[in-house]
């Protein structure tokens, strides 16, 4: 068994950012295992703009974000092993893989840090009633038909949710000669960034159906038919208010799920909210000497973010390596007051090191609302958004100082007051 | 001519095959869509039934009975998964208390060994996970499950082994009487032979009516299913089935032999024969159902639903096996619904039995009962998987994340007898894209290893078959 330093699962931009961050940080026993044929992950199939306005300051596109990092791994000589598939990880940090070139190998890592990311919530796991044609796809898949395989899966389509990588699936299949009859949400608001519902449905005159979903599925081989309802408070489908629309194509964008297969194998605590592993603010799961960072850990918006949160436990990583990671004693926990899911990191030591970054959120969309983040009566911070939604992750900055100054305390609370 | 031609490639159909192959009889089957194993066989809730259930006396009974105790040998034999889990038959009501020991009764009749009924606290110790209000249950350690996918293709497989054809996209049209036998016309040609064996499952009617004025008639009973994620595999260990109706054995909670839990079938009668939709309606009222004996389901993992259709013979209630009186050597296997699947390999040892002796036949000299699953990697050790990769380089790229798929293994499905053809195919012979992303991440890989192995072009692949077509066109076709 090959002994590593830091391990890390996953060569996207979550595993790509913590590696950069660990090898700057002093780290240099570094490996990386990549399922795919090349480093990047998804970033590698998303070839439109917007990314790293956060990182860079310029709008790149997926694939070039990726390569201002898979420059860096080439230029610090940060070693990777491509088509490598983990199979097995122990809480002890054995990692079993297999690869065709080296068959099957087991590695003992100091740190291991965990980035193998998110995947798509398919058709089955909604319930879409209806016939079980082809045609019907999630929109991350036939991204990688029309963007890596030049495949085209249909000619006129309509897409469920609007999630990001629906709505620029719907201008791309535009872009690629495909006509888009509309976007249908099941919720009155976006589940998209409102750049995104802009440049790539109002700029085409592609219709946006909130509060509305697909209640029939029409077409015994290929898909032939969709018909859409508007909803109710309780999100059922209202009778009477169908909507046919002939297409051979349906998208799903309809949630994404952190891919945590090996974080279970494992053994590692998760945190229902966010399906990922619970942390603490360094990144650390339960497992010591364990990170997760990037959409394994929570599904984010941008991924400036995860680029911004790998680097962090790439750096925590490679502190626990030397031994200079200490885990207090005494936890504090991080708890969802109203309004607020998905928070992360779950619990804090009593005495930090950095300021403390939290990240949530928002349950609903809420106007001229106030964040707050209170231990006991004390209050930590008070934040004021014009507007919020579920679509955009909420990020908050505490200073040791203020968390000391709180005295002895169990738990934080975040809450959204409007 | 043709010894025998058998109409339909569900379990019934390939079972008949390997039966048949037994003996030196030259015989093809023809299957009308793209694949064998695409209707009643592959949408249903895989368990091998104890026998309690069918009334005394009827064919449902003696098949039941008779192909129960033949599974052990078939699927070793076969290289199939399976397991006698044991079924559990519970009530809710003190009402249907009676109703169980009718069942006890019936078991008893039928012949299912050790049959007996067992109280609450008994069978909340069995079944920690029970919604705690069940009263009694008939506990049938004769119940098992098995994967009727594999069963299906290992009958098929090792049928074609032993020498006989198997001819997809191959629609019958019309049978009819000729000097000696039979010719079956069908979409792939026409086929004369002395015998016809129909197993057409959903369609029997139609052949039987084709040549017999014994005139079937065949209600399509659509049954709908959830399909609850791996995670639960170790929350049930028998299966859990509510008490009978008219309509059916009811909404069960069936662990599968994969590890995954189904929750189904509803029971309703609709028009048409295709017509495998999952609807709102059908859900609800599976997920209804499956509540009263698993009271906090979890919804978040739901993998999947679908539908699946029954055969019900409404001429006769019942099963319809052998010749008809006016129409000598042609073969009913008409009307097989549940529990079709555990009567299979004896309706067919049966036919094929009654077939050779009437044909005279001599035996298949170099008949080989064994056939060889393929290997999976998912369920193999550190040592095997490293001995796998070794001999072949294939077993280490998985295509399958979710369910551990390797690219060997799909190729290997592709290449063997009677091999996948479609994607659909691929996922019922490795589990590639069956698991919780739903062939997310696959479908690309697959369409890709399918044209490579079959030499099509992306916009020939199908889902399954027909005009199913994944791909609709190339952006940038290349110039030739």
């Amino acid at each position: 068994m090959q002994s590593k330093d830091i391990l890390i699962i996953g060569g996207g931009p979550a595993g790509l950012a913590a590696a950069v961050a660990a090898y700057e940080a002093g780290a240099r026993d570094i490996l990386i295992l990549e399922r795919e044929g090349s480093l990047g992950g998804i970033l590698k199939q998303c070839i439109h703009n917007g990314f790293g306005l956060h990182t860079f300051k310029e709008e790149l596109t997926g694939p070039e974000y990726a390569q201002r990092y898979v420059d860096k791994v080439a230029e610090y000589k940060i070693a990777y092993q491509r088509d490598t598939m983990v199979i097995d990880v122990t809480p002890d940090k054995v990692v079993t893989c297999v690869s065709k070139e080296n068959g099957l190998e087991q590695f003992q890592a100091k740190a291991l840090i965990l980035a193998m990311g998110c995947r798509e919530r398919p058709r089955g796991s909604i319930g879409t009633p209806g016939w079980r044609c082809a045609g019907v796809y999630t929109a991350g898949t036939a991204q990688k038909f029309v963007n890596l395989e030049g495949l085209m899966p249909g000619k006129k389509c309509l897409i469920l949710g609007s999630g990001d990588i629906g709505l620029i699936m719907a201008r791309r299949m535009t872009f690629m000669g495909a006509e888009v009859v509309g976007c249908v949400e099941l919720m009155p608001y976006s589940a998209g960034l409102k750049r995104n519902i802009v440049q790539c449905l109002n700029d085409y005159d592609i219709p946006l159906y909130l509060s509305h979903t697909v209640t029939d599925i029409a077409g015994k081989e290929r898909l032939e038919g969709v018909t859409i309802a508007e909803v109710d408070e309780k999100l059922k489908p209202i009778e009477g208010t169908e909507k046919y629309f002939e297409c051979d194509t349906l998208l799903l964008s309809v949630g994404l799920i952190p891919e945590n297969e090996l974080t279970n194998m494992a053994g590692i605590e998760m945190f229902p909210f966010t399906s990922g592993a619970v942390v603490d603010e360094n990144l650390q799961t339960s497992a010591d000497g364990v990170f997760a960072c990037g959409n394994v850990l929570h599904v984010h918006d941008l991924v400036d973010f995860v680029s911004q949160e790998s680097a962090k436990a790439g750096k925590h990583a490679w502190e626990y390596v030397q031994g200079e990671l200490s885990r207090s004693e005494k936890k504090v926990s991080v708890e969802m007051g109203k309004g607020v899911n998905a928070i992360v990191p779950q619990h804090v030591n009593a005495e930090l090191s950095e300021p403390l970054t939290i990240m949530f959120r928002p349950r609903d969309v809420y106007k001229d609302a106030v964040i707050k983040v209170k231990a006991g009566e004390t209050e930590l911070l008070s934040k004021k958004k014009r507007v919020m939604a579920p679509a955009e992750m909420e990020s908050l900055l505490i200073t040791p100082e203020k968390l000391a100054a709180c005295g002895d305390i169990d738990k934080i609370t975040v809450s959204v007051e409007v | 001519m043709l010894d025998v031609v058998i109409i339909g490639g569900g379990v019934v159909g390939c079972a008949t095959a390997r039966e048949i192959s037994r003996y030196d009889l030259k015989t093809v089957l023809l299957e009308k869509t793209a694949d064998i194993c695409n209707g009643q066989s592959k949408a249903n809730t895989a368990i091998i039934h104890g026998g309690y259930d069918a009334k005394p006396g009827t064919l449902k009974a003696k098949y039941n009975m008779l192909g129960n105790v033949m599974f052990d040998k078939i699927c070793t034999e076969l290289d199939v998964p399976y397991e006698w889990n044991t079924s559990l038959v519970v009530s809710l009501h003190p009402e249907d208390d009676e109703m169980i020991e009718t069942l006890l009764e019936q078991g008893k009749t039928n012949g299912c060994p050790g049959v007996r009924i067992i109280e609450h606290d008994e069978l909340l110790q069995l079944e920690p996970n029970l919604n705690p209000n069940v009263c009694k249950a008939l506990l049938v350690p004769t119940g098992g499950i098995v994967c009727p996918y594999e069963l299906t293709q290992a009958f098929a497989e090792n049928a074609a082994s032993n020498g006989v054809e198997f001819v997809r996209n191959a629609k019958v049209t019309n049978v009819e009487k000729i000097e000696g036998g039979w010719r079956v016309t069908s979409s792939a040609g026409v086929y004369e032979a002395k015998a016809v064996v129909n197993c057409a499952g959903l369609y029997s009617d139609e052949i039987n009516n084709m040549v017999s004025e014994r005139k079937l008639e065949i209600q399509p009973r659509r049954g709908e299913y959830y399909i609850v994620d791996k995670k639960y595999k170790d929350y049930f260990h028998a299966t859990i089935f509510p008490c009978p109706s008219k309509m059916g054995k009811g909404i069960l909670v069936a662990r599968t032999i994969d590890g995954t839990v189904l929750l189904g079938p509803t029971a309703e009668d609709i028009d048409d024969k295709a017509d495998t939709r999952t609807t709102a309606f059908g859900q609800a009222k599976a997920l209804d159902g499956a509540h009263k004996y698993w009271e906090k389901i979890p919804t978040r993992d739901f993998i999947t639903n679908f539908s699946g259709l029954r055969a019900h013979c409404v001429t006769t209630n019942d099963f319809v096996i052998g010749e008809p009186d006016d129409a000598p050597m042609f073969f009913n296997a008409a009307g097989i619904e549940s529990p079709g699947l555990t009567s299979s390999p004896a309706i067919a040892e049966h036919l094929a039995t009654e077939i050779a002796s009437k044909l005279d036949a001599r035996e298949n000299a170099s008949f080989n009962p064994i056939r060889k699953g393929i290997p999976k990697f998912r369920e193999m050790t550190k040592e095997e998987r490293a001995e796998a990769i070794k001999a072949n380089p294939d077993f280490a790229k998985i295509v399958c994340r979710c369910e551990t798929v390797t690219e060997a293994e799909i190729r290997e499905a592709i290449r063997r007898p009677v091999g996948a053809r479609t994607v659909d195919g691929i996922k019922r012979r490795t589990r590639a894209g069956m698991g919780r992303c739903q062939a997310g991440f696959c479908t690309p890989r697959v369409v890709e290893i399918l044209c490579e192995e079959l030499g099509l072009d992306p916009t020939e692949v199908t889902k399954f078959g027909g005009d199913s077509r994944l791909i609709e066109g190339h952006l940038f076709k290349e110039a030739e």
